[in-house]
């Protein structure tokens, strides 16, 4: 069985796996990182989305394997020293989550969308998020909260 | 919406406050809790082998092969259960000659349809579980399919069942129909197709079943603990207070987590039977296979009108699709459209008749709105084809026929009574947002140029009944439950309160609009109340979470509780300030003696009732109650939503320009979370109108397996919504309020629709089936010679 070595939300794992084995159930079984859901088998809804190596990808696409080497981040590691990322404020600010499943995905591929795009319009952030499903809230919240987001982050860096 | 939760805490008036949701936290950290996160030492994996085949009988099963695959603890089939599983609940026996056929949580001799459960491996991880599926054997011997309504209904249809393919009729008439009908000036007839859907909750269902081998606890991604402890109890044989039913966190329901699952009562047999903690937990394509879908009836709808456009009669005749077999509210859905297809409208004569068919499919059952979006988007369509045929304008010709501000309460044709409404107020502020007679300009300057994009304008001035609901009357329907709601709240020690609500929330915000209501009727912060739920142990009675009854059925149970606490309280403080409870005000969460500045805080009444060293008489040392309510009517929310399309008459294909929602749900708790509510439901609304429609293909195999298949929208699929409120407070309840979860979906869909077909009608176009795809639309434009005659859809 291969062995990968993965940091994973700062920690630095080494770990047997079967090759077999999807990035998300290495997050999820092996690790117990479960704020990263699955939503579907097919790589639509973008629930399981997290940062490797900074940029946003569906974790259920992705082979633990694949991830040897790399540097994950989870919703779980967003936040530093207690405090909220921005754009983890922003989507409670802004009331752009109901039941709060496809949230960690949604806020990980919002990050990775500034990245490409820091001052998005509203068209570009519905560009940037259409891999990601929301079955709740309509999307209006979702594009007000990343929009507000990205200011904030914006301010922060500045 | 401009509320701010920017006021200091603790100050009153936290109703109508748009305080941001206590619920956050852990759902944007991803410290949740769904049923999938849960380990258990020991725990293994279920799962299940489904039918390929859409109806075929079952010749012969061999799991040998499997059970000596790697990891693999045991596999069974059918067989093995077939002593002990029972018949899966139909909890809606609408008719005393209902069939309900034995629905078995696992296929012993028969299947009848692709998904059904045949089989299961139970290993010591998801991959190996999945592997050796692969290695069981079962032989097929095919039957004919049953797919359409129509042909199962008709002489010489195989049968899915070998009584028939009639699950029940169910008729309700009201006034002269027939005399409405007859010599009537204008008579619209039209059948509607409304598509088979599938809820799509973006968490999959999981279940996680254990013993300590005298009771068991079942983890369910579900909406109802209370209603699956109460029927999964009564189908396993496990004795109710055996059986301990968890809700955690749960990703959405939209109606397809009020069920009994199949896979629900087998974790638990498969626990019970290797006492060992397991785990199932689907995939998607497994999970557009087998949760229950949603819709799928064939409506024919008849409207007898005035020349002026008054409605003298409607008259509904309903094919339902029941699917395979009756699930726990499946023969009841088309019942709670039964009462609107008359919509806002005053007439004089209503007839209903509904038949319930089985077909060889997933069946069928509540999806959000749940017989009432199907009953909305038939006489909202219905109207505009009127209008159509009279050459008024669409709103013109519901104004004529609404119930007027003036004339609240209304009994209308179907009995309900609505307790209260403004469609005036709604529909004026909607006009005013939408710019309707700007658009109307645009759309003649258009239709005059001839401008390949043409310009649509659709209206649905939508009523729904909900807040489900007075137990009589679900009991006078053939319901086999309750509409009542239960809550309890305790005052601790130290000032804070604990509740526990009977409604269980899988993403609506209880929580947080539970503190706002009792931070006001205790007078404690917001932030110091807590909000216990969804699990059978802490929360021991409820009803659940369905039919947009949370608030204006729990939350006044909820209110009711605080009201006793407060008076038990204002005994103690009476007691302590040596006053007449008489003369002891509450305000702010002080009691004080009338006319002087001695006062007491509810908390301090807190800690002098838990030490109890010197209260009242005989008062018992608590300072908590308990109250169930069980209204006496529904809640009746509207509102009136207005959607501009434009339509490339070249391609077919529709892009919403501007959608307009004014919805009046009462009284409003948070505005942020009524906003939210409304919001979601027009996008499953509109989805229903453009994207979403399942398909099985003509041997009955499920073609729309994963969201590949079956179009969810995304962002880029859906407009921002224009929403706004009006508020008459229901008369039904204390509060004031009314539900929200359905509204928007109720009445999104058949204010797209009605756009398209404004868009296309001076090009004959008069239908356009779900969804509204650009090739249907298209076809509409082209194809229209058989269609444009008869108007129908089919």
């Amino acid at each position: 069985m291969p062995r990968i070595t993965v940091k994973v939300d700062d920690i630095t794992y080494e770990e047997d796996v079967e090759p077999r084995t999807l990035l998300v159930h290495f997050l999820r079984d092996r690790l117990g990182k479960t704020g990263t859901p699955i939503g579907c088998d097919t790589s639509n809804c973008g629930s399981c989305t997290v940062l490797m190596d900074g940029r946003s990808v569906k974790s259920c696409s992705v082979l633990a394997v694949q991830a040897d080497e790399s540097e994950i981040v989870t919703i779980e590691g967003l936040a530093s020293d207690g405090n909220w990322h921005p754009m983890q404020r922003a989507f409670h600010e802004e009331h752009a989550l109901q039941c709060g499943y496809c949230t960690p995905g949604m806020i990980l591929a919002a990050i990775d969308l500034l990245n490409d795009d820091p001052d998005p319009s509203d068209e570009a952030i519905r560009q940037g998020l259409e891999g990601n499903l929301c079955r709740c809230t309509g999307y209006c919240n979702i594009v007000r909260a990343v929009r507000r987001g990205a200011e904030e982050m914006g301010v922060t860096s500045r | 919406m401009t509320e701010t939760d920017t006021a200091p805490a603790g100050t009153m008036g936290e109703v109508g406050r748009a305080r941001r949701r206590k619920e956050d936290a852990r759902l944007v950290t991803g410290r949740t809790q769904w049923t999938d996160n849960i380990q258990l030492p020991g725990m293994l994996h279920v799962a299940f082998l489904r039918s390929p085949l859409a109806h075929a009988r079952i010749t012969r099963v061999d799991v040998s092969a499997a059970r000596g695959r790697p990891g693999v603890v045991a596999v069974f089939s059918g067989r093995d259960f077939a002593a002990e599983q029972g018949s899966l609940p139909c909890a809606w026996p609408v008719t005393e000659d209902i069939v309900i056929p034995d629905h078995p949580p696992m296929a012993v001799d028969e299947v009848r349809y692709v998904g059904e459960a045949v089989a299961c491996v139970i290993a010591t991880d998801r991959y190996r579980a999945a592997d050796a599926l692969d290695a069981i054997e079962i032989d097929y011997e095919p039957l004919d399919p049953v797919l359409d309504m129509t042909e199962a209904l008709t002489e010489g249809s195989a049968t899915v069942h070998e009584v028939g393919n009639r699950a029940f009729t169910w008729k309700f008439a009201q006034g002269d129909v027939e005399g409405a009908f007859r010599d009537a000036p204008v008579v619209i007839d039209r059948t509607f197709v409304q598509q088979r859907l599938i809820p799509s909750a973006m968490e999959p269902r999981a279940v996680v079943a254990q013993t300590d081998g005298d009771g068991f606890t079942l983890h369910s991604a579900t909406q109802i603990p209370h209603i699956l402890r109460v029927m999964l109890a009564l189908t396993t044989g496990i004795p109710e207070h055996k059986l301990r039913v968890i809700a955690p966190d749960v990703g959405g329901g939209f109606g397809s987590k009020l069920q009994v699952t199949a896979e629900e009562v087998l974790c638990l047999l498969i626990t019970r039977r290797l006492g060992r903690p397991v785990k199932w937990t689907e995939s998607r394509s497994e999970g557009n296979l087998t949760v229950h879908h949603g819709r799928d009836q064939l409506q024919r709808i008849s409207v007898a009108a005035e020349s002026d456009g008054r409605i003298r009669g409607v008259k509904v005749d309903l094919l339902a699709d029941m699917g395979a077999y009756l699930m726990l509210v499946t023969p009841g859905v088309p019942l709670l459209g039964a009462f609107m297809y008359g919509g806002i409208y005053k007439m004089d004569a209503y007839d209903f008749t509904c038949t319930g068919v089985f077909t060889t499919k997933m069946p069928t059952d509540a999806y959000r709105g749940a017989g009432r979006p199907e009953a909305t988007f038939a006489i909202e369509r219905a109207m505009d084809e009127l209008a159509a045929e009279l050459g008024l304008d669409p709103m013109e010709v519901r104004r004529r026929n609404w119930i007027r501000h003036a004339e609240f309460p209304y009994t209308t044709i179907c009995g309900l009574t609505y307790d209260s409404g403004n469609y005036e107020a709604a529909t004026d502020r909607a006009l005013a947002l939408f710019g309707y007679d700007e658009l109307r300009a645009e759309q003649a300057d258009r239709r005059n140029r001839r401008d390949p994009v043409q310009l649509g304008i659709g209206i649905s001035t939508y009523t729904e009944m909900c807040g489900l609901a007075p137990s009589r009357v679900l009991g006078s329907l053939s319901y086999g439950a309750g509409g009542w709601e239960h809550a309890e709240v305790r005052m601790l020690p130290t000032g804070k309160v604990e509740v526990v609500t009977g409604s269980s929330p899988h993403g609506q915000g209880h929580v947080t609009a539970w503190s706002q209501i009792v931070a006001d009727a205790l007078g404690v912060p917001f932030e110091d109340v807590s909000v216990l739920h969804g699990d059978t142990a802490s929360s021991h009675k409820g009803m659940d979470t369905y039919g947009s009854r949370s608030l204006s059925v729990g939350g006044i149970a909820l209110v009711q509780a605080c009201e006793k606490v407060r008076e038990k309280a204002r005994q103690v403080a009476a007691h302590m300030m040596e006053a007449s409870p008489d003369d002891v005000e509450f305000t702010d969460g002080r009691f004080r003696v009338r006319g002087t500045t001695t006062e007491r805080t509810i908390q301090e009444i807190a800690l002098a009732t838990f030490a109890a060293h010197d209260l009242p008489e005989g008062f018992e040392p608590r300072l908590d109650a308990q109250a169930t309510f069980d209204p006496d009517n529904f809640s009746f929310p509207h509102g009136t939503h207005l959607c501009a399309v434009e339509v490339d008459t070249e391609t077919g294909a529709t892009t919403i320009r501007s959608y307009v929602a004014v919805d009046d749900v009462g009284k409003v708790v948070n505005p942020l979370i009524v906003e939210g509510q409304v919001h979601g439901g027009i996008a499953q609304g509109i989805a229903q109108a453009l994207f979403e429609e399942v398909v099985y293909d003509a041997d009955g195999n499920l073609l729309t397996t994963t969201m590949a298949d079956y179009l969810l929208p995304s962002a880029t699929d859906l407009p921002v919504f224009v929403t706004d409120r009006t508020e008459t407070p229901a008369t039904s309840n204390p509060l004031g309020v009314k539900g929200v979860g359905e509204a928007g979906t109720i009445a999104s869909t058949p204010a797209v629709v009605n756009a398209i077909v404004d868009a296309l009608r001076p090009y004959g176009v008069r239908d356009v089936r779900m969804p509204c795809t650009p090739e249907r639309v298209w076809r509409a434009l082209h194809d229209r010679a058989p269609s444009a005659e008869e108007g129908a859809s089919v």
